[in-house]
Formats: structure tokens, sequence, C-alpha cells
């Protein structure tokens, strides 16, 4: 047998008590293509973080072995230093400096302190041939798009002389021509004998070039598929990243489901920063009194774009596109306007988007309704403190009163003040961005008492959440958005996590 | 990891523990800030042999710190929304630059010349503000170079030379006395009354306030502690109108600073648009996802600070009775640090009205003591530098602890 070039035993890793990798799994072949696949969460990202040094020896437990030897990186430099390089997700690039400057930044053709132009330029001459780009090595990378960016961190890690080159998501913001000419460059690396780790949501993708793949499910290895033989079975991909058995984790709720009260109609929106991009593609949705709405979908699927440009236009431009409340077209151009036709929305990053951290609950369940706490523009502290013992009472909020500042509560508290503030905003529609992300699991309950007591009231729930049981466990109807558009919808009844599975990875294949 | 259902226990809460103690500690800020004054006062007061509180340099202790007070105000809604305001101080020379110009050479009434002056100072901070709030250029930049633009034009309105005197009405803004009626032989009565029912009509509020809280279920600062406070706070203030009282009175301008300071307290600490503030500078992102109209608010607090400015730039030219091409150089340094040392946080978010004033006071109280000790120039600059880091290093302490 072969010797594999990469050997990954037992790998363990927790976050402060959070089990992130349990028993992980890992072997690559030299000059093997592997496919590492699983749901957001399942520990793609954290395994890499512990291959590349990222998280240094010690960190974690179990065992490296790279060509055989055991390896103890204590940072990312001693990683690449024995040739394992990732390029992530997000590109790592000065968009100022030019293509030469890129690659060989921290890795400088210099002779005591003064760098070679010359040879640098020759070097990254070289370096583009080998990944087929056609550019000058003087150009900046700001002039470049992103699929020509993504070949640049190929070059760079060429030039580094890799042996194992990890990438994480490399066709995520490409399009299907960019997707197409890094696969190949894949192919070509590997008959080069370079071995490579893919890590990706594609399986179409992953069926045309990978040798193996190792599915990782909540933080472990469940199955190491060799497929250099036949066709890759996607069902059985499918079944191995979302198999685990559902237990009774939510309230139990009979849905009542009335008329029709918001609706949205060939939304369409464009990437905040690069204008000729869109992120949104004229997609329609509706809600029902009464109803839980899900959403579901992969990250960068666009979900909380979505959210976010309809309230109050607060992510992207060139927005187009129409909102409905009960039949009538309203105006969401600002914030103030979607809170006064009770549109709420409880943003997915709590401290980034939710809280002012620095002051108390009772400051922050107020903030987004202060006129309903004050008398001519003068804020009524006992009115005020009234309505925050109320929502700390009703949401149960663990915390010694309310004047205790929202930095010292719990990510579970701290949600329930999110969530307080926009119930006091009295809202007929709600949107909730991962509403559970990062808190504990009897939280997690109350929240989802919360939600369904909202939808009894006859309020609307939009749920956005990137775990799928939850919004199984929960929702009336799930809507599956993929790249910008709504790529499936099932009924309760109907949806199970293969099925939604199922709609995202094959809708790229058409 | 267990996944069974775990049913919401009833709030295991924290009994709120309401002892002196506990109290003074979760307010340590404020009460260590007024300990900090006093005792720089008692400091000056015993190693200058008394002078300091001489009620003529008590009195000139105001007039000399009014205009920095009075930009302090602004200065601190600026740096609470998140941002700074380098071009204070050329603004403030530039605005008593067009006043003496307008007064003096025009001969305009300084009723007129006042309202315009303070209609120049809006329109400077709405120039300024235009920029940072809507094109988002980091503040410092945009007031670096107002400062330096607003520098220049007061040279160029003087052309270089002095401007001056004003007339005497105008100058009564900052060197007149609220009048005695009763001509009182050694005591100004008018103004010791003024003193007397300013402390009545505090005691009052603080009561109403105080039963308000109570009558709501909300938590008090211990009864002792409100008695005792209230008690010293009275006591200085009538020692104080008294002080004053006994030399020319109750200064113009510490009536316009008084009214000013409690003016800004009562909106920066009880209002919506105060509120706003605060959660802009706190987390701008949270502010503005929660309907707050973000750019528009610091538009306003840039207004609001060059009017304040400008107001600042009267009261200091009125004082000097001249306009002159140097007035307002380096203002803005004592008012920021003024801020700082008050506790406002450089970040954006904290910070208290009354807890700049307190911070200008320390500064005003250290330079008049100092002066009067012969400390020379140079070391005093040394000394508020380093009162001014030790302040900041205290915030930031306290902060991690």
């Amino acid at each position: 047998m072969v010797q594999p070039i990469l050997e990954m035993r037992g790998m363990r890793k927790t976050f402060h008590g959070v089990v992130a990798l349990s028993n992980v799994n890992l072997t690559v072949l030299p000059g093997q293509i592997h496919a590492i696949v699983g749901e957001n969460g399942a520990g793609k990202s954290t395994l890499m973080k512990v291959l590349s040094g990222v998280y240094p020896h010690g960190e974690y437990e179990g065992e490296i072995r790279f060509h055989g030897q055991e390896c103890k990186f204590k940072g990312i430099h001693e990683s690449e230093s024995v040739g394992i390089i990732i390029i992530h997700q997000e590109l790592a690039l000065v968009p100022l400096l030019s293509i030469t400057e890129n690659i060989f930044l921290g890795n400088e053709q210099a002779r005591r302190g003064v760098i070679d132009w010359n040879a640098s330029y020759t070097k990254t001459q070289a370096l583009l041939q080998k990944v087929g780009l056609h550019e000058s090595p003087n150009t900046l990378i700001t002039n470049l798009g992103v699929g020509k960016q993504q070949l640049i961190e190929i070059a760079k890690a060429l030039s580094k002389e890799v042996k194992l080159l990890i990438l994480d998501e490399p066709t995520a913001s490409l399009n299907e021509k960019d997707s197409d000419a890094l696969l190949e460059l894949l192919l070509e690396l590997r008959r080069q004998g370079i071995a490579c780790i893919l890590i990706s949501h594609k399986l179409n993708e992953i069926s045309k070039v990978a040798d193996a793949i190792t599915v990782l499910r909540d933080g472990a290895t469940v199955a190491e598929l060799d497929c250099t033989g036949g066709t890759l079975s996607e069902d059985l991909v499918i079944r191995h990243m979302v198999g685990r058995e559902m237990a009774d984790r939510y309230p139990k709720r009979t849905p009542d489901i009335g008329e029709r009260v918001f609706e949205l109609r060939n939304w369409t929106v464009h990437h905040a920063e690069h204008a000729d991009r869109q992120v949104i593609k004229g997609v329609n949705l509706h809600i029902h009194q009464g109803e839980i709405l899900g959403i579901a979908g992969l990250m960068g699927a666009g979900r909380t774009e979505l959210a976010m440009s309809l309230f109050g236009r607060t992510y992207g431009q060139s927005i187009s596109g129409q909102a409905f409340l009960h039949g009538k077209e309203i105006d969401t151009r600002t914030v103030q306007k979607c809170i006064d036709h009770g549109i709420a929305y409880v943003t997915e990053d709590r401290k980034g988007y939710g809280l002012v951290l620095d002051e108390t609950i009772a400051w922050n369940t107020t903030l987004a309704n202060l006129p309903a706490v004050s008398r001519n523009a003068v804020i009524d502290e006992g009115r005020e403190f009234r309505v925050a013992q109320d929502f700390r009472r009703q949401l149960n909020i663990r915390s010694p009163d309310v004047y205790t500042r929202t930095v010292h509560l719990s990510g579970g508290n701290q949600q329930k003040v999110v969530l307080s503030k926009w119930l006091f905003s009295a809202p007929q529609v709600l949107i909730l961005d991962e509403p559970t992300r990062g808190i504990d699991v009897g939280a997690k309950y109350e929240i989802y008492t919360i939600i369904a007591q909202l939808a009894a009231e006859g309020k609307c729930v939009l749920v956005i959440s990137s775990e799928m049981p939850e919004l199984l466990g929960m929702c009336d109807r799930i809507c599956v958005l993929n790249e910008g558009a709504f790529v499936a919808e099932f009924s309760a009844a109907e949806a199970t996590q293969e099925k939604i599975m199922r709609s995202i990875v094959t809708s790229g294949v058409n | 990891m267990s996944t069974t259902n775990s049913i919401p226990t009833p709030a295991g809460a924290v009994p709120a523990s309401s002892s002196a103690a506990s109290f003074f500690k979760a307010n340590l800020r404020e009460y260590g800030l007024m300990m900090a004054l006093l005792i720089i006062m008692v400091f000056f007061q015993v190693q200058t042999e008394g002078t300091l509180f001489q009620p003529l340099n008590l009195t000139n202790l105001i007039l000399q710190n009014s205009y920095i007070i009075v930009m302090a105000l602004g200065m601190l809604l600026v740096i609470v929304a998140g941002h700074i305001d380098l071009s204070v101080g050329s603004v403030c020379g530039f605005v008593g630059a067009v006043a003496a110009v307008l007064m003096v050479e025009y001969h305009w009434h300084f009723v007129p010349a006042t309202l315009v002056c303070l209609l120049l100072g809006g329109v400077i901070g709405a120039a300024q503000g235009y920029w940072v709030a809507f094109y988002k250029i980091p503040s410092f930049i945009v007031t670096l170079a107002g400062m330096l633009v607003f520098k220049g034009l007061a040279l160029a309105v003087l052309q270089g030379a002095s401007v001056g005197p004003f007339p005497p009405e105008f100058q009564l803004l900052s060197t007149g006395f609220i009048s005695d009626p009763f001509a009182g032989e050694s005591v100004r009565i008018a103004s010791l009354a003024l003193g007397l029912l300013m402390a009545l009509a505090m005691l009052v509020a603080k009561v109403r306030e105080r039963a308000g809280r109570s009558r709501h279920g909300m938590d008090n600062e211990p009864g002792l502690m409100f008695v005792g406070k209230n008690l010293v706070f009275v006591a200085m203030i009538i020692a104080f109108s008294y002080l004053l009282s006994s030399y020319k009175g109750l200064p113009n301008v510490l009536i316009v600073m008084l009214l000013l300071m409690l003016v800004y307290d009562f909106v920066a600490s009880r209002t919506t648009l105060g509120r706003r503030i605060y959660a802009l500078g706190g987390n701008e992102k949270a502010a503005r996802l929660s309907g707050i109209r973000t750019e528009r608010l610091t538009f306003y607090t840039f207004i609001n600070m060059g009017v304040l400015a400008a107001l600042a730039g009267l009261i200091f030219a009125a004082r000097l009775n001249t306009a002159t091409p140097k007035a307002g150089a380096g203002f803005e340094l004592d008012v920021i640090a003024a801020c700082f040392i008050g506790g406002a946080s450089a970040s954006g978010g904290v910070g208290k009205v009354l807890g700049a004033v307190i911070g200008a006071f320390i500064m005003g109280v250290m330079n008049n003591g100092m002066s009067i000790m012969g400390i020379g120039i140079d070391y005093q600059q040394v000394i508020k530098g380093l009162v001014l880091l030790a302040a900041v290093c205290f915030d930031v302490y306290n902060k991690n602890k």
C-alpha cells in the first residue's frame, strides 16, 4: 500500500467546553484530490485550522503525520515550511499591491533586505504560466476578478513549493467558467504530483475531480469514500452528511395559518461592494398570518443579505422589487419605516449588530421603540424599567436585574434581550436570522417556545437558519435559497434533510 | 453532548445587593471624579496659602474656564458619538474675529452680530459634519483640515492685526455680573439669593427623582449616602455663591454656563435624542438596525459643536476685549482633555456631561493653582499631560477589572 502523504488520527478540539471536533480521521494519498464535505458547523474549517497550525499543537488532541513524520505545528509558518498551504475562502491578498508583490509577500526575493525585482518578476511570470493566467506581473490585484485572484493564490502557493494544497470553498464566489478553469488547474497539479484537499458543498464539482471523499458530521468522520473506481453516489454522500436522528427537541404546536400578510415580489439586490454582482436574484416570497416560514441554505447563499436588504435596505445596493403588506405595497427604504410597518429583524450577529454591549438590559430593550417609553422626547425611566422587567420575566432572562450590562450576559440571554427589543416594537412580521446560533440546548428550547408562541399570537415569523433540524422541527414551510435564488419549497410534511440538501447540491447543475 | 430536553427553570436571580459599599463601587467613576476635584482644590488651597478660594481668584477661575466648559459640552456629545473635533479652537478664534469686524469695523449692534456669529458657527459645524456623516471621512481628518482653514480665515479676516475694543454692552457677556438691586454692602444679596435658590432647586429635583424611582420599584442609592451626598452639594453651592457674592457677585457667564450645563445634561441623560447619540457611539450598526438615522444624528452633533464653539469664541473675545489672530490656539486640546479626564471613551458611547464639566474644572484648577504657586508653563504642561494619562489609565483599569 502507498504511504499516505497526510494522516490525521483521532483529532479532537474543544472551545470552552463546546466540542468542535470529536473524532476526526483523515487520510490523503500522494497525488490525490481529496474532498471534505459536511454541513455548516460539521468541523471542516476547524479541522483545516488544526492542520495548518492556526490552532497550535497542544490546543488539540490527536496525531498529525505528514510524509510519515509526526508534526507539531506551532503556527502557519511551520506548516507552510513543510509544504502544507491553505487558501481560505476569504482571499488573503493585498488589493493595492501588484501580483508580484503579493506572490512574494513575506517571502521576498531579497538579498540583505534589498528586493531583487528582476528575479521576482521572472519567477512570477513562470508561476503565472503554470496556473494559466495571462496577466502582467505588475498588474494590481484590485484590477483582477475573483476567479483570477484565486489563481494568484494558487500561484503563491506554488512559489512556496507546495506539497499539499488546501482549498476552502474555492468556487463559492466564482462563475461557472472560472470554476471550470480552477478545477482543470487542480487536475493539472495532480498530474505534477501535488496533493490537494478540496472543501466544497458542490457535489457536481467534487464528482468531477475528487479521488476520495471524507464526510464530516458533528465534528466526526462518518464516512471515507473512494471514488476512483466508478461514479459517485450523491445519495450516499447526502445521507452521510445529514444522517442524524431528530430527537424531540421542539415544542409541540398546532399551526393556525391565516391570510397572506407579507409578500416580496421580484426582489433583486446587488452586492454592497461589487455593484455588478447580484446577490439576490429576483426572489418572490410570501408569508401568512401565524405561519413560521423557514429559509434554508448554505453560508453565502444570500439569506442574511435578503433579510437585511428588505429591512430598511441595510445591505446591498441597486435594490429593486416590491414589498407588500396586507396586499398594499409598502415603502421599506429606511429601518424606521419598516418598524412603523411592523417589520422586525433579529440579526444573526447579536454582538455586532444587535446590542450596545456597554449598556444595560433596559436600555437595549427600548432602543428600537423609544417613543413608547417617552413623553415629549423625554424618557420616562419608570416606564422603561417596567417594560424591561416585563420582558425579563416573560422571556426568562437570567440576570440580577434589568440594569445589568448586556456584555455580562450569556449568549442565550443576550439573544433574549435582542428578542425583547424587537418584540417591544410590536411587529407583525418578525425575521429571525440564526436565532439559536451559539447558544446552549436549554436556551434553544426556550427560544423555540417563544417563536411558537409568537406564531400562535398570529404573527408571521420568518426563520433563517443553517441548522436544518431546527427548520424541520419548527417551520410550517421551508424555502431553500441557493446562490441568491429560491431553488425549492417544501411543506413541513414533505420536507426532509435529504430533500433540502439535494435541492442545494443539484441546483448548480441545471 | 447531551440533547435532553431542558425545560427552562425559573430565573435564579441573584439578589441585588444594595449596601453602600457596593453602590459606591458601581459608581466609582462618578464619585471618584468629584473626589479628585475636591482633593485637587484642597491641595492647591493649602499650597497657595488660601489664595485659590479667595473671591477674586474664584471669580477669575470661572471666567478663565467658561469658554472651555462651553465647548466641552459639545465636544462630549461629539466624542460620545464616536468622533472628535480638532477645529474648535480655530473656529473659536475665527468667530471672535468675525464678531470684532462686525461690531468694531461695521458698527453692528451686538445682538444681530451675536446671532450672526452663532449662525456662522452652526454653518461651520454643518460644513464639517457633512463630510463626516455622509461621506464617512474620518472626523480627525475633516476637523484637522477645518483647524487649518479657520485659523487661516481668522488671520485673513483680521488682516493680521488685533481688532477691538468691543462695545461695552457686548463686554458684559464676559466681564459683567448680575446686578444687585439690594445694594448690599459687603455681600451682593441678589447673587447670594440666587445661589441659595439654585441649591434649593437642586435639592427638590433630587428628592423628587428619588421618590419617582422608588414609586416604580427601582433601586435607589442607600438613603444615608443620598442625604450625605446632597448635603455636600448644597453646602458647596452655598459656599461658592457666598464667596462669589462677597466679591462682585455671580458672573453673567456663570449663569449662561450653568443653564447650558443643565440643558445638556438633561438632553444627554434623559431624552430620546441623547439616548440615540449614546447608541450611535456604542454600536453604530446596532443603532442603525434599531431605526436610528445615524448619519443625520452625526451631522447634528457637529452642527451643535459649531454653535457652541462660536459661543465660546464670543465669550473669549468679550473677555479679552479684542479679537487677535492667535485667539483660540490650543483650546481644542484643553477641551478634549477635559472630556477624557471626565470619563469619556475615545471609542465612543461612554461619557457624561457633568463628567466633562468636572474634567474641565480639574484642568482649570490645576492651571490656576500651579500659576499661583509659580510653577513655570513648561512643567505645568508636563503635569497636565500626566494627569490626563493617569485619568484614562484609571478608566481602562476599571473597565478591565
